[in-house]
């Protein structure tokens, strides 16, 4: 055990937590929770279950139920009509401020990471581009009409525009191996879209979502626009899908075999529905670079709202 | 109207069973002449203007195309598409069985993997622009055809369906060699074979809403009709020979719906696009779950037209007589809801009844005719039952007096006010010329009740404020708005529905990127 720094002696602290000496402190384990609404409840089911973590011990993990899962769509059907009435500018702001404090926060995101097994390199080169990515998203939001709408010319009298809108209430499930990037990449595209998010967190690796939770508590995105929860997807699942206040449903992390059902859901009320692309797999480097950065996130959740006027007196 | 049928058309009414059972077999199939309130001798009365069917041949029996040939179904089977105007059998069209439309997929896959793929896309751009030219050649063959085979009005089939068939063709032929402009940053790439299934009330303009994006956008077709109204796409299928376009990239099967559910569901159909009723829209799309399949759905709708009071109120009546009886209203977007303002209601109403006792209802081929015939007797059926069920249900019914023909499937215009938005008039879609009326009294209860739907395909505001329109507009939840129009299309204006009226977009560069993938 190395020198204590004069301040650590004063607070009489263990240099690190790691220590096996008695005198050690005792860690204050954080209780990973849902976020709903932009609270931290628990699940109403009372289940948690424990998940290992690479370096030793374990978290537990709230264990999301049907209910819960209702009681976010009631929510975030609530959060949708102001999100989408916020100005474009300001929505790109919103999700600036998001990155500003996932900046903070990256030891955190590593650790996380780290904690579900990933190298540190990997999980700071992961944390970076998260971050980034994030940045990404927040320039879309003023930009979306000019690339994606238009005015048309039409052959007759009228002046005659087309412009996206957002959908509405999105639920997600989130990339399994790649469970920071991958869920800022296709939460992102939801959030810049104008929609709200109801998202099924990575099951293997869930603490970056519940950091994320935590770090969006704390930004100026409004309660209900994000809800993050974590549960067996294969249980959720085919009561999310058939959720008839869903209007589309992000699929990008839906296990294979469990594709057919999904869509099956979605299809019964005429949900939207994204999807990975054919060939892409699953896997931790999925959205690096270049790969992440696609707009098929947010344009699978716009509407285009065509309107006619007639020219003339 | 000629009083004479061709006697194949007797033949085959012999020979046939008729699908229809609702008259006595009458020795010469006439349509009456359109009549409406006004009275034979008064000075607005017309005399009857038919369009002559001479240009028309219209052949006793039709195959499917496949490979760029007429080919007999594999079955052998037959079905018959009537003239909803007169009940009189037109042709014998092919039942296409699952293997005629394995047959055709097989085409279009070897089309799509030698011929079209490997085609400069400007020589793509050059048959979609052959194609306009042929349809704009031939629009009044094509526009006797429709009005023959579908009931619609000549008027509507020539100044509407055929010019804007050819307007898609000659906009989306544009698009072929820039489709990277389409996607900026991003590779555009087609998607092999599409398959296609599209509705009964616009027959020859579905065909072309599918089939030139399609086209442009590189991929191959395989295209299913609807079963009552198969003449234009058989047609069309002439023109693709005359463009000489490759065989197989584009391929029409005709048969009932399960023939079209083989189609979109094979393996080697990258793309589905659908336009028709949600509820078969929602059986093709689990149909296709997770097959990886791109999907595109045009669904019902249940639009409001809304009135404000400081609208113009002689224009809103004609938009809103436009919006609901274009087409007999079988129209996915028509203003089948009339939103009027409490505080004119009383007069706006009069007036729409003044309107509606001038439309002349009748011969689809006279070129006075207002409102045609209804598309076949089943759906005649929907329609007298969702308007007895309004009836039943406490609505107040009124339409005009005016004679009808005799013969024929036709149905007197319909106002309903005293509506409750619980109604099943003012909840579903009805397809006909029925429109159920509501009052309200702000601009939000008018947004509310506009919004409360499950569709979400059109709208309409009528008001001289221009801000309101823009407020209105962007309140509702609709893929389509028209601000003092209505039923207006083009194909540089995208297309489509919100909510259960389905998703993707047809017409413009929005309705282009459905029929790529980019990398």
């Amino acid at each position: 055990m190395g020198k204590k720094s004069k301040r650590a002696e004063k607070l009489n602290l263990p240099m690190t937590i790691e220590s096996s000496e008695g005198s050690e402190r005792l860690e204050v384990r954080r209780t990973a929770k849902l976020y709903i609404g932009g609270a931290f409840p628990r699940s109403e089911s009372g289940r948690s279950r424990e998940v290992q973590l690479a370096k030793g011990g374990v978290a537990n993990i709230a264990g999301g139920s049907r209910k819960d899962l209702r009681e976010a769509v009631r929510v975030a059907r609530i959060a949708a009509e102001p999100w989408a009435a916020r100005t474009a500018m300001v929505r790109g702001q919103i999700l600036y401020r998001v990155a500003e404090l996932m900046e903070g926060r990256a030891a955190q995101f590593r650790d996380d990471l780290i904690n579900h097994g990933a190298s540190k390199s990997d999980a700071a080169a992961e944390v970076s581009a998260a971050i980034d990515r994030m940045v990404w998203y927040a320039g879309w939001p003023d930009k979306l009409s000019a690339v994606l709408g238009g005015t048309n010319p039409v052959a007759s009298s009228h002046f005659v525009f087309t412009l996206p809108e957002p959908t509405g209430v999105i639920a997600t499930i989130a990339p399994e191996a790649s469970p920071l990037l991958g869920l800022v990449s296709r939460l992102g595209g939801i959030l810049a879209g104008g929609n709200v998010a109801i998202v099924l967190a990575s099951e293997s690796a869930p603490l970056p979502a519940v950091t994320l939770a935590e770090t969006l508590a704390v930004s100026d995105v409004p309660a209900g626009v994000v809800n993050i929860i974590t549960a067996r997807r294969a249980e959720l699942l085919p009561h999310l899908v058939r959720h008839a206040d869903i209007d589309g449903y992000d699929l990008w992390g839906c296990p294979d075999e469990l594709l057919l059902e999904a869509e099956q859901g979605a299809a019964e009320h005429v949900a939207r529905v994204a999807r990975r692309p054919h060939g892409v797999r699953d896997r931790a480097d999925a959205f690096d670079g270049e790969r992440g950065e696609r707009i098929d996130g947010i344009t699978a959740f716009l509407e285009m709202k065509t309107v006619w006027h007639p020219i003339g007196s | 109207m000629p009083s004479d049928q061709s006697p194949k058309g007797a033949a085959l009414r012999r020979t046939t069973a008729r699908a229809a059972s609702v008259t006595t077999p009458a020795p010469a199939a006439t349509v009456a002449p359109a009549s409406s309130g006004l009275a034979g001798s008064s000075p607005w009365a017309y005399a009857p203007a038919p369009e002559s069917r001479e240009i028309v041949t219209i052949r006793q029996r039709y195959g499917l195309f496949i490979d760029g040939k007429e080919r007999a179904p594999s079955g052998g089977e037959v079905t018959i598409t009537y003239n909803p105007a007169t009940e009189e059998p037109l042709a014998e069209i092919a039942k296409g069985t699952p293997a005629d439309a394995d047959r055709a997929i097989e085409a279009a896959d070897r089309a799509y993997r030698k011929v079209w793929s490997k085609l400069h896309p400007r020589e793509r751009a050059k048959y979609l622009y052959r194609i306009s030219r042929i349809l704009q050649e031939r629009s009044r063959e094509f526009a006797v055809t429709e009005t023959m085979d579908s009931g619609k009005p000549i008027r509507e089939s020539r100044d509407v369906d055929v010019p804007l068939a050819a307007a898609h063709f000659w906009y989306y032929a544009g698009w072929a060699d820039k489709l990277e402009y389409a996607v900026p940053g991003r590779r555009p790439e087609a998607h092999g074979v599409v398959g296609q299934v599209i509705p009964w009330n616009f027959p020859l303009l579905m065909l072309a809403w599918k089939i030139a994006p399609a086209l442009a956008a590189g991929n191959t077709v395989v295209l299913k009709p609807a079963s009552t109204t198969p003449l234009t796409a058989l047609l069309f299928a002439d023109v693709c020979r005359q463009a000489e376009l490759p065989d197989g990239v584009v391929n029409i099967v005709t048969g009932p719906g399960s023939t079209g559910m083989s189609i979109v569901t094979d393996p080697r159909v990258a793309k589905v696009a659908f336009t028709g009723s949600t509820s078969v829209g929602v059986t093709i799309a689990k149909g296709i779950a997770g097959q990886g399949k791109g999907l595109t759905l045009e669904l019902g709708g249940k639009a409001a037209n809304i009135v404000f009071e400081d609208a113009a109120l002689d224009q809103a009546v004609e938009g809103v007589v436009n919006g609901i009886f274009f087409n007999q209203g079988e129209v996915c977007c028509a203003g089948s809801r009339l939103l009027v303002q409490e505080s004119i209601a009383e007069e706006f109403l009069a007036r729409l009844r003044d309107r509606m006792s001038m439309l002349r209802i009748g011969d689809p081929m006279d070129k006075n005719t207002d409102i045609g015939a209804i598309n076949s007797k089943a759906q005649m059926e929907t329609i007298g039952e969702l308007v007895a069920s309004g009836v039943s249900e406490g609505a107040q019914i009124w339409q005009p007096a005016c004679d009808l023909p005799t013969r024929g499937w036709f149905f007197r215009p319909t106002l309903f006010t005293n509506v409750a938005q619980s109604h099943r008039i003012a909840r579903e879609e009805i397809f006909g010329p029925v429109l159920a009326t509501i009052t309200f009294r702000t601009v939000a209860e008018a947004i509310e009740k506009a919004n409360n739907t499950a569709y979400g395909l059109s709208a309409g505001i009528w008001t001289e404020k221009g801000s309101r329109i823009l407020q209105v507009a962007s309140a509702i939840k609709a893929g389509v708005v028209w601000a003092n129009t209505f039923n207006r299309f083009d194909p540089t204006a995208p297309f489509g529905g919100y909510k259960e009226s389905g998703y993707g977009r047809e017409g413009g560069m929005q309705g282009l990127h459905a029929y790529l993938r980019s990398s």
